[in-house]
């Protein structure tokens, strides 16, 4: 190995390295296991929600492709796990990988949309793909329900013994150890070669290219690998819901999403999974206690939020990680 | 961060473990408060709360607390806040369901809790038929879409287009409607639908136009009524000798008197109008607008007052017990009189067995109304009626 | 047939009208404000206040829903937008969109969420046979009233003192600002009149389009089609995308069943973006 081989193999380690607030978070996600019911269904919604965002982060934070239709994917696994669970077997794990291949493919194929243009034109391209799939949903009711929604789900057992009950709590468990694994893996593939190469790709895809960096196969790649993760997610939301309607691939589906990932902050794979706690929290508080008027005081944070700069709250948050993990 | 997150978390839930008290019933009520289903969510609400100022809070010895929830019509977010008010807060009876498929989507906590599903507004036939614990006082959309095809022919009207806007209650009362027209010996030249948010009915309309038939049926959700009464005036199909036939949501009382003169003379067919003459109606009504600033109610309040009634009333028959099944067997064919005319539940099916009224938009006392005219008594949803 | 082109063009104006604001902020000014569609809720809402609780005749509340839209858009301008100039458009979503859930819930609370309707004076009302093409007067009046307002936007865009001044501020602000342009007033003037327009196009929609609280998230999709179909070249490409996108949307539904019907303007979108992704009429840069 040459002197150079070496140095940027010690740097993908030491980013590669767990710290102990990581740790922390993980051990925390899992003891909310323990807690006695009531949140856990809440909980399923954040963990849910987590991979969704985790998902965006990964073409938006680390591939600078920035969405505002990536409910097509999460949609397209949603429905696919659903009829899957209809049609061929209720296992909720076979489901899942069905899921999270028809997320897989349709992101494939569209993933030659989102190659060139602006931020705007991915913007929109991307956008027209969701709302082209939510009109198709409807316009298909004999396979999907139409605006009636996929009934008739059962879903079996997890593993073959633990029932979704009613509390909750094997929901739970089932999204948080599906977004643990898939965060893993994500983790693994931001720190890697490929990872790095996706940033050089954000930052100048010119000069990543010309450094030899084949940027096209890397944004198919990992744009394909982002709407696997969101088919992942919406086969979770179908499976623990039992139910799946239009509303998978609505607009606001998308909207959400991308406003979760910028509360947290893109480009950190804990982005997406702290946004998502702070919105889904923040939205479910705030709408228990003023059903009618909720809206505003979201609005409200988010105008404060971008006009004091979120940079500022979520770099503070690093920051903060960083420097305990010197400790 | 997330550890204050979660220790909050795990003091609410504590908390909310150790309120459920005995001695009250609670009734989760989960409404659309905001998106584009409010007015309706309010409009119930209203009269919820209406009912209970006038009758109490206090039934067969226990109080009724309600719960209100904001679903923006989202099912799933429907389906876990009734999960959560079933785990957490204990109720005894869920309530409201703005839109078919939240209905649809906590009908299996319905049944997997042995809880009470009462459906204060959603329209499609099926929903009943997904749990024997949900059961109906607000319409079928069959319900008033049958009585319209029966009032059509009797009165000479040969050939007619259906528009519907394109979901489920619209798919049910274009084959309702159009299944009984034929049935009669009437034609249906075509059957068009809109896509549900069809900012513009330009072309749908331009297509009625023509099709040429005596009449066109219209089923578009409550909202988008004046819309699509005042292109159709302005494309002159009221001049052209195609009578507008409707079920009551496109004139719905909501909005009635803000569309205009355009809407006099539309024939509809529904089960409440704020006009409809009986002395308890005009206390309802009277009582609601001076509760809400004037507002005037419409078919979605009565589906909610009438829903609280037949929850009071179901408590006063199990003496207070909140017993799932005791509940839904003293709901099985109690028949009362709400504002809108004498009605009862089908002890068979759960769902609403009630009048229907067909109207004409005409102006009393200078605002525009749904006067009724004719009466078609105690029907029954006809989709569940023929498929026995 | 003739109909149903004229019913898509008339309805595409109102679009332009709508959207054009937008196209000066996110195509010009570089600003991602998903909020221009409260903006065209306010002259909506001014005019249904206007004509229901003041009497007022229809003709003179459109310059009123002008000046609404235009007030609130300056002092959103000076006090909050200006602060968002040249942030990440990541902050810039999260900011307008939370202006636009604080204008939903605000007007929902103090005007209830039902649909609200205005009364067309009866000279707008109904229909009349132009070159023997049966049209409707209101739709006719659109097509008139935008196509001059169209045609006046670009004139004042490409030929006046303040046009140049606009289009130097946006290329180069630092250069400019060299030149002795004021570009914060250039820019908070655009910005009214892009919301003053909106606010028009608001009013001018209510017949058509309806108007209830949540009128900003149902058409923010429409503008922003109209805004990247269009390109970012000035109004010339978004009247054209307008007038497109209106025209597809009517014929697609007439010819198509309603289920084909509703994602023609979509596929249109992708279709026009795959090809030329700044646009049909991009901007040299």
């Amino acid at each position: 190995m040459t002197r150079g081989q070496t140095i940027a193999a010690q740097g993908l380690a030491r980013r590669a390295r767990w710290r102990a607030p990581e740790i922390v978070f993980w051990v925390l996600a899992f003891a909310a296991l323990l807690l006695p019911p009531g949140k856990h269904l809440l909980l399923n919604e954040v963990a849910i929600l987590a991979l969704f965002a985790l998902s965006l982060d990964l073409i938006l934070g680390y591939a600078g492709i920035i969405s505002l239709g990536h409910a097509a994917f999460f949609g397209a696994g949603a429905y696919a796990a659903g009829l899957f669970c209809k049609l061929v077997t209720p296992d909720p794990l076979a489901g899942l990988v069905v899921g999270i291949a028809a997320g897989a493919l349709l992101g494939l194929l569209t993933s030659f949309l989102v190659l060139r243009g602006s931020d705007l034109t991915r913007l929109m391209v991307t956008l027209g793909v969701a709302l082209v799939l939510h009109e198709v949903a409807n316009a298909l009711p004999q396979w999907t329900g139409g605006a009636d929604g996929l009934q008739g789900m059962v879903v079996g057992p997890l593993l073959g013994r633990f029932d979704f009950d009613l509390y909750g709590r094997t929901a739970y468990a089932y999204s948080l150890a599906t977004l643990f694994v898939l965060f893993l893996l994500a983790r693994c593939i931001v720190n890697s070669p490929f990872g790095l190469s996706l940033m050089a790709i954000r930052r100048n895809s010119l000069r990543a290219s010309a450094l030899g960096v084949p940027v096209n196969r890397r944004l198919v790649a990992v744009y394909t690998l982002a709407a696997a993760y969101a088919g992942a997610a919406g086969a979770l939301l179908a499976q623990t819901t039992a139910y799946v309607s239009l509303e998978v691939l609505e607009f606001q589906r998308s909207a959400d999403v991308l406003l979760a990932l910028i509360i947290g902050g893109a480009g950190w794979l804990y982005g997406g999974l702290a946004g998502a706690i702070v919105f889904k929290i923040l939205q479910d508080t705030l709408a228990s206690n003023a059903p009618q008027f909720w809206m505003f005081w979201m609005g409200l944070f988010l105008v404060v939020l971008a006009l004091v700069g979120r940079e500022r709250l979520s770099g503070g948050m690093r920051g903060l990680l960083a420097r305990v993990a010197r400790r | 961060m997330l550890r204050r997150e979660i220790a909050a978390i795990a003091a609410l839930a504590l908390f909310s473990s150790a309120a459920a008290a005995q001695d009250t019933a609670k009734i989760g009520l989960i409404l659309p408060m905001t998106g584009q289903q409010a007015s309706t969510g309010k409009q119930i609400d209203a009269a919820v709360k209406l009912y209970q100022a006038q009758h109490g809070s206090t039934v067969a010895g226990k109080k009724v607390e309600v719960i209100l929830k904001d679903d923006t019509s989202v099912p799933d977010v429907t389906k876990r806040l009734a999960q959560e008010l079933v785990v957490n807060d204990k109720v005894a009876i869920l309530a409201g369901f703005g839109i078919t498929p939240s209905a649809m989507a906590t009908a299996p906590i319905a049944t997997q809790a042995k809880v009470p599903e009462v459906v204060m507004a959603a329209g499609t036939s099926s929903i009943t038929e997904a749990s024997p614990f949900i059961v109906r006082t607000s319409f079928t959309l069959a319900q008033s879409s049958v009585p319209m095809a029966e009032w059509a022919i009797k009165n000479g009207i040969k050939k007619v287009v259906t528009m519907v806007s394109d979901y489920g209650p619209g798919i049910d009362a274009e084959k309702s409607f159009s299944d009984k027209f034929k049935a009669d010996g009437g034609t249906i030249v075509e059957n068009l639908r809109v896509p549900l948010r069809s900012p513009d009915f330009a072309p749908v309309l331009q297509k009625a136009a023509d099709a040429k038939a005596d009449a066109l049926f219209v089923f578009v959700p409550s909202g988008a009524g004046a819309q699509f009464v005042k292109q159709f005036v302005e494309r002159g199909l009221d001049k052209s000798g195609m009578k507008l036939i409707a079920t009551g949501d496109v004139t719905d009382d909501d909005q009635l008197n803000g569309m205009g003169d355009v809407v006099m003379g539309v024939i509809n067919a529904h089960n409440y109008s704020a006009s409809h003459d009986s002395a308890l109606n005009k206390a309802y009504v009277e009582a609601f607008k001076k509760a809400n600033g004037g507002l005037r109610p419409n078919f979605m309040s009565v589906g909610g007052y009438d829903g609280m009634h037949l929850i009071y009333e179901a408590l006063k028959k199990t003496n207070g017990s909140t017993d799932g099944e005791k509940l839904i067997a003293a709901m099985k064919g109690m028949a009362w009189e709400s504002p809108r005319g004498p009605i009862s539940i089908d002890p068979d099916t759960r769902d609403i067995i009630q009048n229907i009224y067909i109207r004409k938009v005409d102006k009393v006392n200078g605002e525009l109304y749904n006067v009724e005219f004719a009466t078609i008594p105690n029907v029954k949803d006809p989709v569940k009626a023929a498929k026995k | 047939m003739a109909t149903i082109l004229f019913d898509g063009v008339a309805y595409g104006m109102l679009l332009f009208v709508l959207a054009c604001g937008l196209a000066v902020t996110l195509g010009l000014m570089n600003f991602v404000n998903l909020a221009h569609g409260a903006f065209a809720m306010a002259g909506g809402y001014a005019t249904v206040l206007l004509m229901d609780r003041a009497g007022w005749p229809f003709l003179a509340c459109l310059p009123a829903a002008f000046i609404v839209a235009a007030a609130i858009g300056l002092v959103l301008e000076r006090t909050l937008y200006r602060h968002m100039y040249g942030r990440s458009p990541l902050d810039q979503v999260l900011f307008s969109i939370g202006l636009v859930f604080m204008a939903v819930a605000l007007t929902d609370y103090l005007l209830g969420s039902s649909q609200r309707n205005i009364m067309l004076p009866d000279w707008l009302q109904g229909r009349r046979e132009i070159l023997g093409v049966n049209v409707g007067i209101y739709r006719s009046f659109l097509i008139v009233l935008c196509g001059a307002l169209a045609i006046g936007l670009q004139a004042g865009l490409m030929r006046t003192r303040f046009g140049s001044r606009l289009r130097a501020a946006v290329d180069d602000a630092r250069v400019a600002r060299g030149l002795g342009i004021p570009v914060a007033t250039v820019f908070a003037a655009t910005f009214a009149v892009g919301s003053g327009l909106a606010g028009l196009g608001g009013a001018l929609g209510v017949e058509l389009l309806g108007l209830d609280p949540y009128f900003p998230l149902k058409f923010m999709i429409y503008f922003l089609i109209v805004v990247t179909v269009g390109g970012t070249s000035g109004v010339m490409g978004p009247f054209v995308a307008s007038l497109l996108l209106g025209i597809a949307d009517v014929a697609g539904k007439y010819y198509l069943s309603s289920a084909l019907g509703g994602f023609v303007i979509y596929v249109v979108l992708i279709v026009v973006l795959a090809l030329r992704p700044n646009g049909l009429f991009a901007r040299a840069r």
